[in-house]
């Protein structure tokens, strides 16, 4: 979960930060999956000769946080796409500084 | 029928989403837009009937039973939310079709409004969902949406502006989810009545603690209060028109409305105020938000930024009224959070407009606003007084409200800071009507009066927002309501 936050936070490259918003987001389903797991349970389907499941609401639950985090990084990656194709670069503060010097060329 | 009003209410915009990519016709795609908001905002009507007195609707998603199954809850103390963002969005309906058609490539438009009906979606959900996770998925229906149709700004840096939001956007939903997910390892249940009563007996609980912290820190990033409002200057200026002034009315406002299901009927008071210091943190970035939003707005060059960055500032009129936990606060946090989408909404709407005829709202462009466009300079001077407090307008109505409940509680530190705030206010609004008035015009041929339609709709929020502050026993009485609703259910 740090690393992922880090990542995002200490690069300046756009698909670095997605990646590392990837990270974050990956360690959190894997938290929540945690909490669903019961001490020599087994998959929650149903089968003879086995008593004790493990809890399947988390397993639901974050395979809908999963869907959200694939549409997020599609998302993201697609504006890296766009931005990439408007400013020539991936990296932040390059975009930035060409917004800048933009900004003082039109005013 | 009515009976499935409360399901209603979001799954109508839900299915025009699909509609709007499937036709791919400007027009039906806006007459989809059109038809999700006006009948989002004839179930909030009718939803807000059905719940006065002080009744509550409970409404089980596909007939599974809550705890189990989803719950829509109704209450007063959502209504208010649900008719604003219904309503802002059928003014914004009818305010987009010639803000979009100029602003918009002509094949992107039926996917523009397909984003629109899907933010108007997620924003709904989350003010009726009665299931904390459902709130978040909705969360992200509505930001995952709001990312694209920021991406579609006119300017370049509007890219940027939209990335931004999504990395610090996702990393509050993350947060929130992570917050989600303590409090149901804590509880084993995800409902939000079902949380609520089996809280107390984890009271202490250190998972309990993180699990709310995570869940505010989270919401906060989605209500851009001071410290962890970054994405909102950039994301509201670059926006194309319709858009920042539907989101500048409700998203953020959905957040804050979320803020305090959370903190009242979820976790409930003893635990978020009593025992951790929720209260004093709100204070303190409230206060500091108030004054710093306004203080940055009276320095931009652009009257796009300078509104965005007001808006920084009454969010923290709105986090100070709530951080009270008092029936007087909650209220002005209520009439606030009304007033000001409405005002703000109106004042988004007039930079569209200009946008459109002067194509620039740098502020050095608006001079001698006031006399070639008379009319809209009259809208600016009504909803920027709104902005300031100046009686009679909503604005005033809610801060009078939020001093008086301030006074109320003997904090007069915070009195001091709210007028301090509002000075700062006059001035911003003071720099847009000097610039406009007194500055001499540039040596241009008459402008163009821009189309009907955006000038009726903002028109339509203007004298809502002066009627809502000359005649505010309605909402106030709506208001107070929802407070009551909401400190109800905390005890």
């Amino acid at each position: 979960m740090i690393i992922g936050l880090y990542t995002v936070l200490s690069h300046g490259n756009l698909v670095k930060k997605l990646i590392g918003l990837n990270l974050f987001q990956a360690s959190v389903f894997l938290l929540y999956i945690s909490f669903g797991k019961v001490v020599g349970g087994t998959a929650p389907i149903i089968e003879k000769g086995f008593e004790v499941y493990s809890n399947p609401l988390p397993h639901v639950l974050i395979l809908t946080a999963i869907v959200v985090g694939v549409a997020t990084t599609a998302l993201g990656l697609a504006l890296a796409v766009r931005i990439f194709n408007a400013y020539g670069t991936l990296e932040e503060d390059e975009a930035i500084a060409a917004e800048e010097s933009d900004g003082a060329a039109a005013s | 029928m009515t009976a499935h009003l409360p399901a209603l209410q979001v799954l109508l915009p839900l299915l025009c989403a699909p509609m709007c990519v499937l036709v791919r016709h400007r027009l039906v795609a806006w007459l989809f837009f059109l038809l999700a908001t006006v009948s989002a905002l004839a179930c909030a009507v009718l939803l807000a009937v059905r719940v006065s007195g002080g009744r509550e609707l409970h409404y089980a998603m596909g007939g599974w039973e809550p705890p189990v199954g989803i719950e829509y809850v109704i209450d007063a103390a959502n209504v208010p939310v649900l008719i604003l963002v219904s309503g802002i969005g059928f003014v914004v309906g009818i305010y987009a079709k010639r803000s979009i058609e100029a602003e918009i490539d002509r094949h992107r438009i039926p996917l523009v409004y397909a984003c629109a009906c899907l933010t108007f979606t997620g924003l709904l959900g989350v003010t009726a969902t009665g299931d904390a996770f459902n709130a978040f998925v909705f969360f992200e229906i509505a930001s995952l949406s709001s990312y694209a149709l920021i991406a579609m700004g006119r300017r370049r840096r509007a890219l940027l502006a939209a990335f931004r939001y999504l990395i610090i956007g996702t990393i509050g939903a993350t947060f929130l989810l992570i917050g989600i997910g303590l409090a149901y390892a804590v509880t084993g249940t995800l409902n939000m009545a079902d949380l609520a009563a089996r809280l107390p007996d984890v009271y202490g609980n250190r998972a309990l603690t993180a699990a709310v912290a995570f869940t505010f820190v989270g919401l906060c990033v989605k209500m851009a209060v001071f410290p962890l409002h970054a994405w909102l200057p950039d994301a509201y200026a670059e926006a194309p028109s319709a858009l920042s002034t539907f989101f500048a009315a409700t998203s953020t406002k959905v957040a804050i409305y979320a803020f305090m299901r959370f903190a009242y009927t979820v976790f409930g008071v003893t635990l978020v105020f009593r025992m951790l210091p929720v209260d004093t943190i709100g204070m303190v970035i409230g206060s500091a938000g108030m004054v710093i939003g306004a203080a940055v707005a009276c320095f931009q060059k652009d009257l796009k930024y300078l509104l965005a960055w007001s808006s920084v500032g009454q969010i923290g009129y709105i986090v100070v009224g709530f951080s009270l936990h008092s029936v007087g606060g909650l209220t002005a946090a209520y009439l606030h959070l009304v007033n000001h989408g409405v005002t703000k909404a109106a004042l988004f709407a007039v930079a569209g407009m200009l946008l459109l005829r002067l194509g620039s709202v740098r502020l050095s462009a608006l001079a001698g606003l006031g006399r070639r466009m008379p009319w809209t300079f009259a809208a600016i001077v009504l909803a920027g007084l709104g902005l300031v407090g100046v009686p009679p307008t909503a604005g005033f109505v809610s801060k009078w409200a939020l001093v008086v409940a301030l006074v109320t509680d003997g904090k007069w530190v915070l009195v001091a800071v709210v007028l301090v705030s509002s000075l700062l206010a006059l001035v911003y609004v003071g720099r847009i009507v000097e610039v406009c008035w007194f500055r001499e015009a540039p040596a241009t041929g008459p402008v163009e009066s821009p189309p009907a339609s955006m000038v009726a709709a903002t028109w339509l929020l203007v004298l809502a927002s002066l009627y809502l502050g000359i005649d505010p026993a309605r909402l106030d009485s709506l208001a107070e309501g929802a407070a009551r609703a909401l400190l109800g259910g905390a005890s």
